[in-house]
């Protein structure tokens, strides 16, 4: 793959290289006795170990000029393997966890391994490993395809690439080590989100050089959700994460923002990063892979317009419905509740894009378990903004508000709509990029959904169960006017329903296993493609064969 | 480039492109997405205008409702007030040998007493109150500062080994790792004190004669030249069967070799008068059951 860099490419990436391994030095030298040495020490060894098979290659010819004939791959290839990765290992940590609540010892009993640092070592690793990695392979891939022209050099795809999983390691072991901000789905130090913001900027840079040299005269629905997404996520991320560190050899800062204004702040991203981060990424990879695989059109072209900015204007406002009934100012509860209400229109209203979409294809979505993962997907899409929409309203917030129904709500999307959507993705791409017939095992894809569903289906359960009813036991008042139930007998109720989340868990665990071992045997043992498919050149005369196909 | 196709399935024309082979229909937006537009924002404006919302600089609109939350808890909190207030008066008023001749008053003081106790001692002395390592049973059991209700009305306010001025201390030495005794003087006594609640102190004297004489120089002071403990110091009988952290030998051996300095936060500031004399009430009724 290194071979495939023009000589000025790898001279480049050296140079990153050289710089990260002596920042990493310095913060490893320096930063004695704080945690930041850990970190500097692990950026430098990371960096070396990029630097040397770069340095080997160094002086080799420069590639083929035929390579600009064909998209370019590599990057997405390297995604989705990392994608795959992190789901394994982050579901992982996930199920442990999900067991931990029900067997509180066990732990390995240090402290890296309490439920208080697993906790975001999970949240990270699935949201920004395993949702991150996805949404970056798969946006390299349809940004080249839809806008028909090749990334515009090789060398800032993998920096966003590697650069964005070192952001990720640099927070999962940061969390084990102690180091930790405490805003959730933020919690990352200031150096590691400073890195992020150089990693994210190159992102939105090489999106729109992209874009701008397009081949299409108009822009395709999923680019402009992509876009959506890496923009304000952009934004979130630096306004959320402005704090002052202890000094520069200490991994501690302190927020900006203090009180309810800090609060705010946090759920303002928070709420926004579900949205833009979980939504609008993902539904960019809908928006591409969902008509694709069925050999549909778009169902209407005027409601993809409707939803998105529905979407993108609607969200915006709508992060203080996680402070119902805080010392959040009542006004600012109005303004979150109200607009989470009519944000469920242009949900719904993108849900039913996809589905209606599916009309003359449903025979396929019966037969193809890839495409019935993207059909689930946008089922879970409309259910889980539907529950959203309706747990903001401050009256249900009171019951649901603090109980394991967030939990679940959060799983009913992030399983069942993100995971779904991604793993359909990966399972359509994967045979296209490494040019198979298809993956190795259809049997394994389908034991995959199954497995997926099943576990999505009693996880959510369980937690709907588990949250009304601690709801109600926190509510429930004696004739006497007494409180009937303390805490403690509401975390004894939950026993049953800990124990078949957990089993949930571990069922949709399963599946991504399967799904690894599918990945290795498609790459190492399926049969290659045709000749015709695996050439996928620029500029393909543009067949009709979806409309075709579907006829 | 834009030639609009019509669509077998659904008649729809396109919009005449295409990207990577994907098509999009014209469709037009159904209109059941416009009528709950129109719903929702509706709804919003008039919640909108019923509840406070709109920011004016120092203040905001208070909505037609004139519904304020903290106004609304506030009534609340105060209604429950008034409801309890007969019996809270009770509460202030009798001692501990008076509530518990009433049976109206020990009622209110069972249910509250249970959730108060819940809330905030269960965590260690278990939701039953029947103790946990290190912590003591308190609803049977011996308890080292004394079992009357004044008396737990006390540790209750002040805690042991806590921060309070007041706090009740007790520190069991580390006899072992501090030098104090050698580990055969140690395993002697602790043989002695084994031996103690289980053949009684007779039987135990004759057959640890050397672990007495230790006792008697060391342990006696707290625990007393008998073992039965005293609750001025928080010492315990070693002659019953309650042990705080086990009575097996290697227990023993552990508590005398590394010594125990176990603590219970006060919760005077936390709980106040009040709470503290009903938790007291609560726990003195549940010893007697």
């Amino acid at each position: 793959m290194i071979t495939n860099l023009t000589a000025s490419e790898r001279r480049g990436a050296l140079l990153i290289l050289v710089v990260m391994a002596i920042v990493g030095l310095f913060f490893a030298a320096a930063g004695r006795g704080d945690p930041i040495a850990l970190h500097g020490a692990l950026i430098m060894v990371v960096a070396l170990a990029f630097a040397f098979p770069v340095m080997g290659h160094l002086y080799d010819p420069e590639p083929s000029a035929d390579r600009l004939d064909t998209y370019y791959d590599d990057p997405s290839k390297v995604g989705m393997i990392l994608t795959f990765a992190w789901a394994a290992f982050a579901m992982f940590v996930g199920d442990w966890l999900a067991w931990m609540m029900v067997e509180p010892t066990w732990t390995t009993g240090s402290a890296w391994s309490s439920f208080g640092r697993l906790r975001p070592v999970h949240t990270t690793g699935v949201i920004f490993g395993f949702g991150g990695n996805g949404l970056i392979a798969t946006s390299f891939y349809v940004m080249q395809r839809t806008c028909r022209v090749r990334l515009p050099d090789q060398l800032s795809p993998w920096f966003v690439l590697l650069g964005f999983n070192l952001f990720c390691l640099l927070a999962v072991t940061g969390y084990m080590l102690g180091i930790t901000q405490s805003k959730e789905y933020a919690e990352p130090e200031w150096y590691a989100d400073l890195w992020l913001v150089i990693v994210w900027i190159v992102y939105f840079v090489l999106y729109l050089r992209t874009l701008a040299r397009r081949e299409e005269p108009h822009i395709y629905v999923a680019n402009w959700y992509y876009m959506a997404f890496i923009l304000v996520v952009a934004m979130l991320h630096i306004v959320n994460n402005l704090a002052v560190p202890v000094s520069f050899l200490s991994a501690k800062s302190h927020s900006l923002f203090s009180g309810v204004q800090d609060a705010l702040t946090e759920w303002w991203y928070g709420h926004n990063a579900v949205a833009f981060f979980l939504t609008a990424g993902f539904l960019g990879m809908m928006y591409y892979y969902l008509p694709i695989r069925a050999g549909r059109p778009i169902f209407s072209y005027r409601m993809s317009i409707i939803s998105f900015w529905g979407i993108t204007f609607m969200y915006m406002w709508v992060g203080s419905h996680h402070l119902h009934h805080t010392a959040l100012p009542q006004w600012v509860q109005t303004l979150g509740m109200s607009f989470s209400l009519v944000l469920l229109v242009p949900s719904w209203a993108s849900a039913a894009n996809a589905l209606l979409t599916l009309n003359g294809a449903w025979h396929r979505v019966r037969d193809d378990a890839t495409l019935r993962f993207m059909m689930i997907a946008a089922v879970f899409y409309g259910l889980t903004t539907f529950e959203g929409s309706f747990m903001a309203i401050r009256s249900v917030n009171a019951l649901s508000h603090y109980t394991d129904w967030t939990v679940g709500h959060v799983h009913a999307g992030a399983l069942g709509w993100v995971a779904m959507i991604t793993f359909g993705a990966l399972y359509a791409s994967i045979p296209w990029l490494w040019k198979k017939e298809r993956m190795y095992s259809s049997f394994l894809v389908e034991l995959h959904f199954w497995l997926a569903l099943s576990g999505t289906v009693i996880y959510v359960f369980a937690l709907w169960n588990a949250g009304i009813i601690q709801g109600l036991m926190w509510r429930t008042y004696t004739e006497n006017g007494n409180l009937a139930y303390t805490f403690l007998d509401s975390v004894v109720a939950m026993t049953p329903y800990y124990i078949a989340r957990a089993i949930g868990g571990l069922l949709f665990l399963t599946g991504a296993l399967a799904g690894c071992l599918n990945l290795y045997l498609t790459i190492r043992f399926a049969a290659p493609a045709t000749e015709a498919l695996s050439l996928m050149p620029l500029r393909d005369p543009v067949s009709d064969a979806v409309i075709q196909a579907a006829e | 480039m834009a030639l609009e196709e019509r669509d077998p399935v659904t008649g729809r024309l396109t919009t005449g492109h295409q990207w990577n082979g994907i098509k999009e229909l014209n469709t037009p937006v159904p209109r059941v997405v416009y009528v709950f537009l129109i719903l929702t924002i509706t709804f919003g404006l008039v919640y909108a205008l019923c509840m406070p919302a709109i920011p004016l600089g120092r203040t905001y609109t208070k909505g037609i409702l004139g519904y304020d939350e903290r106004t609304a808890v506030q009534r609340d909190l105060e209604g429950a007030a008034a409801a309890k207030a007969p019996w809270h008066d009770a509460l202030d008023r009798l001692d501990y040998r008076e509530l518990a001749a009433d049976p109206v008053v020990m009622q209110e003081i069972r249910e509250t007493g249970r959730f108060l106790f819940g809330q905030n001692c269960a965590a260690c002395h278990g939701i039953n109150a029947s103790g946990n390592r290190g912590f003591p049973n308190l609803a049977g059991g011996a308890l080292n500062w004394g079992d009357t209700p004044e008396a737990i009305e006390q540790t209750i306010r002040v805690g042991v080994n806590s921060s309070h001025p007041e706090s009740r201390i007790a520190q069991m030495p580390a006899f072992g790792q501090d030098g104090i005794l050698q580990r055969p003087e140690v395993d002697a006594v602790v043989a002695y004190v084994h031996d103690l609640s289980r053949e009684g102190i007779d039987a135990s004297r004759q057959r640890h004669p050397a672990g007495q004489e230790i006792f008697k120089a060391q342990c006696a002071a707290c625990h007393g030249a008998e073992a039965r403990g005293n609750s001025d110091l928080g010492a315990p009988n070693l002659t019953d069967r309650t042990w705080l952290y086990g009575g097996d030998i290697q227990t023993i051996l552990d508590t005398v070799w590394q010594g125990r300095q176990g603590q219970m936060p006060s919760w005077e500031s936390r709980l106040g008068a009040r709470n503290i004399k009903l938790l007291s009430a609560y726990v003195s009724s549940l010893r007697k059951e």
